[in-house]
């Protein structure tokens, strides 16, 4: 008995030991990016690249660009750190959150301006193969913190929006299921990560 | 400026996530630049996007490519901060650059019973455009096969579900069949952005919608 609390102890510290962690290494890089507009100093940029570059390519890989067009559009948004960098603001969000939103908006840009194109020629057949491969993702994707709490259909949902660029109808026909249920999945999954995140504060 | 009716959750983060079209993203622009609840929300979606970025399994650079960026750096200048320009609050920052900033100059085509509308014509599936609606005028009863999203601009409007005044939202999508009534003796402007067309029900709408082609 007074071993397994024992060890529940320790696991609780070991999830704590974790959890923190992964706080400083948000701070560390939040640091950073903010002293980067101070210094200007490339060094400290080229950490950041060597972090995110490789994670900023794969979530636009994600976003279904080829993997040819991904490394140039991460070049791109690393550059656009560098220019925004006096931007950023610690207090409003991470490092990690602001590249993110530099790299989906030159994403977006890229990908509407390759639309206005694609527009004109007619629908295509979706590639069957094609069709499960956000459960596999989500599968295969290791998931931490809040958001691998939530239960695998929200997850999903969430997964396949921030994941590979798909607006809610086009889950709802991937998933087969209505698209007032994408809906409903996605603000149970943000009501419970806005609960989650209100405990302990990510800055 | 009093804002009762905001966007649902699931659409702020399909703008957090970048998978609306133009048109509705930019609807959802004009809406943040009016409500700092809204915002709150969207850094709070933003973040989700944060957190994943950080799991995601990374896919190596090319090699060289950080040479290639760092060679670059000294070409590039810091970007300045946006300087608001002075505009006609009327028109939200973000849409002055698809319509200028002053409503009445716009070249509205006329579509019959007290209806002019104005297509940014962004193309693609779905449509951007502001109807101008006189007082006393209701838009036929219509469902949605999407979503639609509606920013009142100027004047107000009532429907089912409440009044929407400027900076109001309503974001509606195929469980709702709605016919909005403009409220007051002025009318009313609002941008309406759609990810598929609309479908007007009743006699009234089979006979309006050729006409008014929405
Ligand atoms: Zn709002």
């Amino acid at each position: 008995m007074s071993k397994d609390k024992a060890e529940g102890a320790d696991v609780n510290a070991a999830a704590a030991l974790v959890e923190d962690k992964k706080k400083k290494i948000r701070d560390e890089w939040s640091a950073c990016l903010s002293s980067l507009a101070e210094t200007r100093d490339k060094l400290e940029f080229s950490r950041l690249y060597e972090y995110f570059a490789p994670r900023v390519k794969a979530y636009i890989i994600r976003f279904g660009m080829n993997p040819a067009a991904a490394e140039e559009l991460t070049q791109e948004s690393m550059l656009a750190v560098w220019r925004k960098a006096h931007l950023y603001n610690r207090s409003k969000a991470s490092a990690s959150t602001w590249i993110f939103t530099l790299a989906r908006n030159q994403c977006i840009d890229r990908l509407r301006r390759e639309k206005a194109v694609e527009y004109e020629l007619p629908e295509e057949e979706a590639d069957p193969d094609q069709r499960h491969y956000g459960e596999h993702a989500v599968v295969a994707q290791r998931m931490e913190d809040a958001i691998a709490k939530l239960p695998e259909a929200q997850a999903q949902v969430l997964y396949l929006s921030y994941y590979e660029g798909k607006s809610h109808s086009e889950i709802a026909e991937q998933l087969g299921i209505p698209l007032g249920s994408v809906k409903s999945r996605l603000r149970l999954a943000f009501s419970k990560l806005k609960a989650h995140w209100g405990e302990k504060s990510e800055n | 400026m009093k804002i009762s009716h905001h966007f649902d959750d699931a659409t702020l983060i399909a703008y957090s996530s970048g998978t609306l079209n133009k048109g509705m993203a930019l609807l959802v622009e004009s809406h943040l630049e009016m409500c700092e609840n809204c915002m709150e929300q969207v850094q709070t979606s933003n973040r989700i996007g944060g957190d994943l970025l950080r799991q995601i399994q990374p896919v190596a650079m090319k090699s060289g490519s950080l040479d290639q960026v760092l060679s670059m750096l000294d070409d590039v200048e810091p970007e300045a901060p946006v300087v608001s320009r002075s505009h006609n609050a009327e028109v939200p920052a973000s849409l002055v650059e698809y319509i200028g900033d002053d409503l009445d100059a716009l070249d509205w085509k006329t579509m019959g019973m007290g209806v002019q509308q104005y297509d940014l014509k962004f193309g693609g599936a779905g449509a951007a455009r502001l109807l101008r609606i006189q007082p006393g005028v209701s838009v036929p009863h219509h469902t949605h096969t999407g979503n639609e999203l509606t920013l009142i601009l100027r004047g107000s409007y009532s429907d089912e579900i409440g009044r929407f005044q400027v900076g109001d939202v309503a974001d509606l999508d195929d469980q709702l069949e709605h016919q909005p009534i403009v409220d007051t003796e002025h009318e009313c402007i609002c941008l309406i952005a759609t990810d598929s067309p609309l479908k007007f029900s009743g006699l009234m709408g089979k006979l309006v919608q050729p006409f008014i082609g929405l």
